[in-house]
């Protein structure tokens, strides 16, 4: 045995997972590969299929057929969404979504990765430890002068940012982000792009996005999924030159 | 670790309340027996028993908003808890009448002497016994609650449909118990109590034992509702509220979370039901009709849910309310009843307390832009919050 094998292989693997709603095609024996530590961006026209993927892998959304892998043998087709988080699988969701009626510091003390039971949850009490943890995230996402503030006063490209700091308190080994800088100022998505990039250092992350110019500043291996499967992978370059792209996607 | 989480519930307004409360236990009992009749502080028997019951709605409140308004469960059924709750002490005061019924069977409660029935039907046994009838008074509520819950919450049965099917629960339960051969009394209930704990019923100072123990009573599950809205468990009810499916994209069992704080309410309602029974001296199927449950909604409402302080507030004044205008007007109070509530509704969404609550905030915010546009050192000289 080589020492390799106890790592694992790929940290997401899917193959022929079909989805489909009341005949529809969602997804169409779509097949894909994460390494650990990997970026991945995502591409594709409305209704590819790069939501229902997210919904597949995170327990949301059963796959009519297919296999999806966590580290090699976790099915987690077998999964609820709550045992799949603990896991170590994050999401954002397409439309930013927080806790509006807490402060930015108790949206980052709920999503901080300690026991979720009743009971623990009852008797909790914020460890110097945690606070630590929670001062560092809010130092990451920019928001340690909101802190105090309800997240319902935050502006929609903070909402987004503490919900990808929410992702960060959650300690995920991989994280789904969709649509992250929708809405976004030219400013703020420069800053995103940095901000994932600097997460991805040390977890795989998957990012679905329409901009082309963020994924540009990504720099990073794109799949463009086109009604349900994978059209083309590679290099942003590469797969943007891809004629099937240019006709199902770019081209529009 | 339970003294942190009981410190953390005793926030300036809880205390404040708990306290008054305790006076009013104190206080009014005082003015009932201690000031003679003719003086005008007497408060007369009748009236004591009243605001008794008036304190029992508001633990029935109190129990609802902890689901409906923080958790977002909107419950139509709660009147079944209390009902249940109410019929297990029924059943231990019924017990008490011994020999001295109408008919003189000394086990036999008098509607089974007149159904011919010889023997004591099992889930009768041991109501005997004031203990076993308080645990019942916990546990019968609790069970329902527990069963049905864990049902709905794991098959995700929500908004409308979770409210639809507890409003088929507690009519479900008012058919039953109209039935004669369920063994409660049909649809004359449980009444002409004699004895609770060896004193009157009936008497002046068992009344006024009886109020002081709702108004402790409501203290106490006031300061175990503020305890668990407190702790970081009642974030997270607030969360299941206000944006479900992220928390359990965070990891957490939302169906737990909902059937834990589902339990715990039936069981305060069912407390709340016990204490109502001897205080008005029957407990009949009608207390199971689904009107009622939307009754204790309109409460919560109007007091503001989601507010520890609302539904209490909106309990007492609703019915209060209810007391006078049925002595007034009859034929009009379910029409102020439905009015108040779209008034609410369109004017009042957060209710009193939420409404209070609101204009207090936005005023401590205007002050503290001004002082800070003053330029002065006022942020450091507020204490935060101590942890
Ligand atoms: N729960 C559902 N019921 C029925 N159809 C659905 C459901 N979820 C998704 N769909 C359909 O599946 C297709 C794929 O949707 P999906 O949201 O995955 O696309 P997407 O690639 O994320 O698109 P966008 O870029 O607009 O976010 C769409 O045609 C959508 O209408
Ligand atoms: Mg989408």
């Amino acid at each position: 045995m080589t020492e390799e094998t106890n790592a694992p292989r790929s940290l997401l693997y899917l193959d022929g997972v079909s989805v489909s709603f009341d005949g529809f095609k969602a997804l169409n024996s779509l097949s894909l590969v994460i390494e650990p530590g990997e970026l991945r961006a995502i591409i594709g026209p409305n209704g590819a299929g790069k939501t229902t993927m997210m919904d597949v892998i995170t327990g949301k959304t059963r796959p009519d057929t297919g296999t999806v892998l966590f580290e090699d043998t976790i099915d987690l087709t077998k999964r609820d969404e709550a045992d799949i988080a603990q896991l170590g699988i994050g999401r954002k969701f397409q439309k930013p979504t927080v806790f509006e009626s807490h402060t930015v510091w108790d949206n980052l003390e709920l999503a901080l990765n300690r026991p979720r039971g009743v009971y623990s949850t009852l008797f909790y009490r914020l460890s110097g430890e945690d606070k630590d943890r929670i001062e560092e995230i809010l130092a990451t996402i920019r928001l340690s002068h909101r802190k105090d503030e309800l997240a319902a006063n935050l502006s929609h490209g903070q909402k987004q940012w503490l919900e990808i700091g929410m992702l960060l308190a959650q300690e995920p080994k991989l994280l789904l982000v969709d649509e992250p800088v929708a809405g976004m100022t030219d400013a703020e998505t420069a800053e995103t792009a940095v901000l994932l990039r600097e997460i991805a250092r040390t977890r795989s992350v998957v990012v679905v996005e329409h901009d082309m110019g963020f994924i540009r500043d990504l720099g990073v291996k794109v799949t463009c999924l086109a009604e349900g499967s994978v059209l083309a992978e590679g290099s942003i370059d590469f797969v943007s030159s891809d004629p099937k792209v240019i006709e199902n996607y770019l081209g529009r | 670790m339970i003294t942190s989480f009981v410190l953390r519930a005793l926030n300036g307004r809880i205390t404040i309340t708990i306290a008054i409360l305790l006076a009013v236990a104190a206080l009014v009992p005082a003015l009932n027996i201690l000031v003679p009749p003719g003086n005008p502080f007497h408060i007369p028997t009748y009236a004591v028993s009243l605001m008794g019951k008036y304190l029992c709605y508001a633990l029935l409140a109190l129990a609802l908003d902890l689901v409906w308004g923080y958790c977002g469960i909107l419950s139509l059924g709660h009147g079944a808890f209390f009902a249940l709750g109410g019929y297990a002490m029924g059943m231990y005061l019924m017990r008490q009448i011994g020999p001295r019924g109408v008919y003189g069977d000394p086990i036999l409660p008098d509607f089974m002497v007149f159904l011919n029935w010889k023997e004591l039907p099992w889930f009768w046994y041991g109501f005997d016994m004031f203990p076993f009838a308080m645990l019942m008074v916990l546990l019968v509520p609790g069970l329902l609650a527990f069963v049905f819950g864990w049902f709905a919450f794991r098959s995700r049965v929500n908004g409308v449909y979770l409210s639809i099917i507890t409003q088929a629960m507690t009519y479900a339960l008012m058919l039953a118990f109209f039935r004669n051969d369920m063994g409660f009394g049909g649809n004359n209930g449980l009444t002409d109590y004699k004895e609770i704990l060896g004193f009157s019923v009936q008497a002046q100072g068992t009344r006024a034992v009886l109020f002081a123990a709702s108004a402790v009573m409501l203290a106490l599950c006031l300061l175990l509702a503020s305890a668990i809205v407190n702790s970081k468990f009642g974030k997270v009810l607030v969360g299941v509220r206000d944006a479900e499916s992220r928390v359990r994209f965070l990891g957490f069992r939302v169906e737990n979370i909902k059937l834990f704080t589902f339990v715990v309410s039936a069981m305060m309602a069912g407390v709340a039901g016990a204490l109502f029974v001897p205080q008005v001296g029957i407990i009949n199927p009608g207390e199971f009709a689904p009107a009622n449950s939307i009754e204790v909604v309109v409460w919560t409402a109007v007091g503001g849910r989601g507010t520890l302080m609302g539904p209490i507030i909106g309990a007492v004044l609703v019915n209060a309310g209810k007391s006078f205008f049925t002595g007034a007007f009859p034929e009009f109070w379910l029409f102020a009843l439905g009015g108040l509530f779209i008034a609410v509704t369109l004017f009042l969404p957060k209710g009193i307390v939420g409404t209070v609550e609101k204009y207090w905030q936005a005023r401590k915010a205007t002050r503290k832009a001004s002082e800070t546009s003053r330029g002065g050192d006022v942020l450091t000289a507020q204490p935060q919050a101590a942890e």
